[in-house]
């Protein structure tokens, strides 16, 4: 039997990878490359920053990541307006790697939700400018089909808020925004541990992006070999169908044969 | 060196930065000790294109954004 997994592909560009990783909050350049390496990661998100010109000797991620390995995806990371969101994007595109962005329009300080009513806005002026548009969103189904419909590339509903490592707290809805759109759907933001990753996956979902449970581990590295073996174990379980659930116990060995 | 008579007052990054007149973008990138490759600009909110920054002068007033990649999610 065949075990191996179809590609995940997105705009035309295929991973074997369904694992996407952000690159912050590392405690140094170091953890976080090694972190990337075992994650098996094929795509790693970047934010778009002023260079600090007091210190002059800091240096940006490029110097640590090579784009001819790994896909750098531009994020819109802290942007509360669409106009924001279209300006970041534009930069990211400007650095000449990709026209790709990972858009994120923020609408709340407390819980850093989308707002979905910005995000949408910007997403129509990116796709129109050419750019792939892999857009985070909240676990609404209608905003999601909202989404595709305006030509993103992927809907990338959050697990939970960003940063909160709550896991999956809508599994109902995630798998309901996989089941009706025919783009990729990524779960962005809120996967706290391995666990939250497979059960993602086994929701059926194309991918995971996540940051801050594998920075902010005890040992990245460690956390991103676990995620790794976490978002494949998800997807083979999803693939392979689960047993249904039932209220009483079945057994497992033979109740005919047994000793009077 | 031009004196400071003839010095431009720019914005860089959000500071005021007093400039030689004459300066083209190429020019305050090396000023900054930055290599073009490795930054994108924004010169009065437009971007300016890495082909560009030779030929681009730098004039009085000017507001600059310089931005790189750094680690995100």
């Amino acid at each position: 039997m065949n075990l191996q997994d179809e590609r995940l592909e997105i705009a035309g560009r295929s991973f074997r990878s369904r694992l996407i990783v952000g690159t912050g909050k590392y405690r140094d350049n170091p953890t976080m490359v090694r972190a990337i390496e075992a994650s098996g990661a094929e795509m790693v998100t970047v934010a778009v920053r002023r260079v600090d010109l007091d210190r002059t000797k800091e240096e940006g991620v490029l110097f640590h990541l090579d784009p001819a390995r790994i896909f750098l995806l531009p994020n819109t990371a802290g942007c509360y307006t669409a106009e924001d969101a279209v300006r970041y994007a534009r930069l990211g595109r400007a650095a000449g790697l990709n026209d790709w962005v990972k858009l994120e329009v923020i609408g709340d300080q407390r819980t850093l939700l989308p707002d979905v009513i910005a995000t949408l806005e910007a997403a129509k002026v990116l796709v129109a400018e050419g750019f792939r548009v892999l857009a985070y969103t909240n676990e609404d189904v209608v905003t999601a089909l909202r989404l595709e419909d305006a030509g993103c590339a992927a809907v990338m509903p959050l697990a939970s808020p960003i940063g909160s490592g709550l896991g999956l707290v809508n599994p109902y809805f995630v798998r309901e925004i996989k089941t009706r759109l025919s783009c990729p759907v990524i779960v962005d933001a809120g996967v706290g541990t391995a666990s939250d990753a497979c059960l993602t996956m086994e929701q059926g979902v194309d991918g995971i992006l996540m940051n801050t449970a594998i920075a902010e581990a005890r040992q990245p590295e460690r956390m991103a070999h676990a995620m790794r073996l976490a978002v494949e174990a998800g997807r083979h379980a999803f693939l392979s169908g689960r047993m249904p659930r039932r209220e009483v116990a079945v057994p497992s060995s033979p109740s005919a044969g047994m000793l009077d | 060196m031009p004196s400071m008579m003839e010095g431009m007052r720019v914005t860089v990054n959000g500071a005021a930065r007093e400039v030689p007149a004459g300066l083209s973008v190429a020019g305050l990138l090396r000023e900054l000790g930055l290599q073009p490759g490795l930054v994108v600009v924004e010169h009065n909110r437009e971007i300016l294109e890495r082909s560009r920054v030779g030929e681009t002068g730098v004039h009085d007033g000017d507001v600059f954004e310089i931005v790189h990649f750094v680690g995100g999610g």
